[in-house]
């Protein structure tokens, strides 16, 4: 990558901004041929039974939720969409959720909690609906929510970050026993876009953003903030999305092998503990 | 421009009246008028004309919740700037600069003492660090507010006031929110109070995170509350917001706060909702 960016600084880029490494991360893991959740979740599960609505104003098709099968076993697969047609993109909301999102995908939770599931989140997101009538119905309340709810599932809770970790909006899907994160995509706080806007008052300046955003995969788990790193087929999974599956598949396994030889509580300790010590830099 | 330059005595004998009532006087955000400063500083910055709350620093906050006697702690902590993040100026540049501000070494302080008839924790975010930012700091200070909530098994509460995430240390700040998340279910499993008190303004991962996830979410009037900023919202849909939108009344009337309370109010409305979070005596 770092030799692409740098063929991309010497032709034809000159006076414009300059493209960092992370900016083409960035763009990967944007790429319109990148496996979405959903389509991860047709390859990786079979029998997959969506189950709608959040009980209290809708349902948010920018989310979707089903009882699963991963190798034959029970599961609740919980993934946000996207879309890939215009048509298809808005009514998606260009995969931003709403709401009515997250609490539908909490109250699949529950019921894989009670029915002793464990759990699999695949998120793909710019970040939750930054909407009027999202406001009215609480997205800040529902994310919190999910936050909280989360950190206390008496289930193996395990979330992919497979594209776009958009701030609070991917959080909200990810408080999870492991957080992995595919090779080509990016976990952050804000967009580039918006980061450039705010800090430099230049939308322009994505891509200096993005590099000192650090949201590279190999940057976010250098800081201890995701458990691990699924590797893509040479080029991306944009070009061999059967070969990622079968990474993401395998890593998917093995770490629920690991979670499954744990006794519960100490599962759920171990957890608490992941967050409570996370991302210490400070000193005193 | 003038054509002639003025005399500069003309310019000194301003500058002596200037200086003669500078500081006595400020205009009023709410209404506009000139208030008498000793009387917003006797009224909590709260206007005694429109009933304007303007911003409290998170030392007057403290002052006026707990009893004289309480003890500020955690206060050690100091951002190590992670990213090394440097945008128009070096965030470490930025950090010194809001250290000699506020006179503290981040955007959250806490305290231990006495609220009426209750012995609670208190953590306090400063907005003019850095817009009352989080960052690993503010996080891990909220976090031991909790941890010590926990091991005394006194009630939390957090005032909150802050911009949201702090941007400048990238993803990690973004976990401080499920750092401090998981310790508020831990927190509710024990059966111990939380209450969030939401002042102007409190937007993005705050509001998102522990500013409402209290057992009483409450607010003080015209306070602007939300997830996405206003300007976010009229970028995205287009249009103009409508009047009052994102304010603490709005989000009272959607469902969303569990009470607005006035600034004058809120120790003994605090100390009332407390009284019944208490365990029963036997």
């Amino acid at each position: 990558m770092t030799d692409q960016a740098a063929a991309n600084l010497e032709d034809g880029h000159a006076g414009a901004e300059p493209v960092t490494a992370a900016w083409i991360k960035t763009e990967l893991a944007r790429h319109p041929q990148r496996p979405y959740p959903m389509e991860l979740i047709q390859r990786i599960f079979t029998d997959f039974s969506e189950i709608h609505g959040d009980r209290a104003f809708g349902d948010d098709p920018a989310m979707a939720c089903g009882m699963a099968r991963f190798h034959g076993e029970e599961v609740m697969a919980i993934g946000n969409l996207k879309g890939h047609s215009t048509k298809e993109k808005v009514r998606r909301n260009f995969g931003m959720p709403n709401p009515e999102g997250y609490r539908k995908a909490l109250r699949a939770m529950k019921i894989a909690e009670k029915f002793h599931r464990p759990i699999f989140t695949f998120i793909d997101l710019t970040g939750a609906n930054p909407g009027l009538a999202a406001e009215e119905r609480g997205q800040a309340e529902a994310i919190a929510r999910n936050l909280r709810e989360m950190a206390r599932l008496r289930v193996p809770t395990i979330a992919t970050i497979t594209g776009e970790g958009g701030s609070g909006g991917a959080l909200a899907l990810a408080v999870a026993d492991r957080v992995l994160m595919m090779e080509n995509a990016v976990y952050s706080v804000i967009a580039p876009e918006a980061c450039g806007s705010i800090m430099w008052r230049d939308a322009g300046k994505r891509a200096r953003a993005a590099e000192a955003l650090k949201i590279t995969s190999e940057d976010v788990s250098q800081m201890g903030c995701v458990d691990d790193v699924v590797p893509e087929p040479l080029g991306g999974a944009h070009v061999d999305a059967q070969g990622a599956v079968a990474l993401l598949d395998a890593k998917l396994q093995w770490h629920l092998s690991e979670l499954r030889a744990m006794p519960l509580e100490e599962m759920i300790a171990r957890r608490m503990s992941k967050f409570r010590n996370i991302a210490q830099f400070y000193t005193g | 421009m003038s054509w002639f330059k003025r005399p500069e005595n003309e310019i000194e004998a301003n500058a002596e009246k200037r200086v003669r009532t500078e500081g006595l006087w400020q205009k009023c955000d709410g209404c506009g008028q000139f208030v008498f400063k000793p009387d917003l500083e006797a009224n909590l910055q709260v206007c005694p004309k429109c009933n304007h709350h303007h911003r409290l620093t998170a030392r007057r906050r403290i002052d006026s919740l707990l009893d004289p006697d309480y003890e500020l702690v955690d206060l050690e902590l100091k951002s190590t700037d992670p990213l090394n993040f440097v945008d128009i100026r070096p965030y470490k540049e930025r950090l010194e600069k809001a250290r000699k501000q506020t006179g503290l070494n981040d955007a959250a302080l806490n305290a231990v003492g006495t609220l009426g008839r209750h012995h609670v924790v208190l953590s306090v975010m400063e907005f003019a660090f850095i817009g009352g930012s989080m960052g690993c700091v503010v996080g891990e200070t909220i976090a031991r507010a909790i941890d010590r909530s926990l091991a005394s098994a006194r009630p939390l509460i957090i005032v909150a006031a802050s911009g949201g995430a702090r941007m400048m240390e990238g993803v990690a700040s973004l976990m401080q929110l499920a750092k401090i998340s998981a310790g508020l279910a831990t927190l509710d499993d024990r059966g111990l109070p939380y209450i969030a008190v939401l002042t102007h303004p409190t937007t993005g991962g705050v509001t998102a995170s522990f500013g409402m996830l209290g057992d009483l979410n409450i607010a003080e009037p015209g306070a602007l509350i939300g997830f996405a900023g206003p300007r976010v919202i009229e970028q995205t849909i287009r249009q103009k917001l409508p009047e009052g939108f994102q304010r603490s009344e709005f989000l009272l009337e959607h469902g969303m706060l569990d009470a607005v309370v006035p600034r004058a109010e809120l120790k003994s409305y605090l100390d009332r909702a407390l009284d019944f979070m208490q365990p029963p005596s036997q």
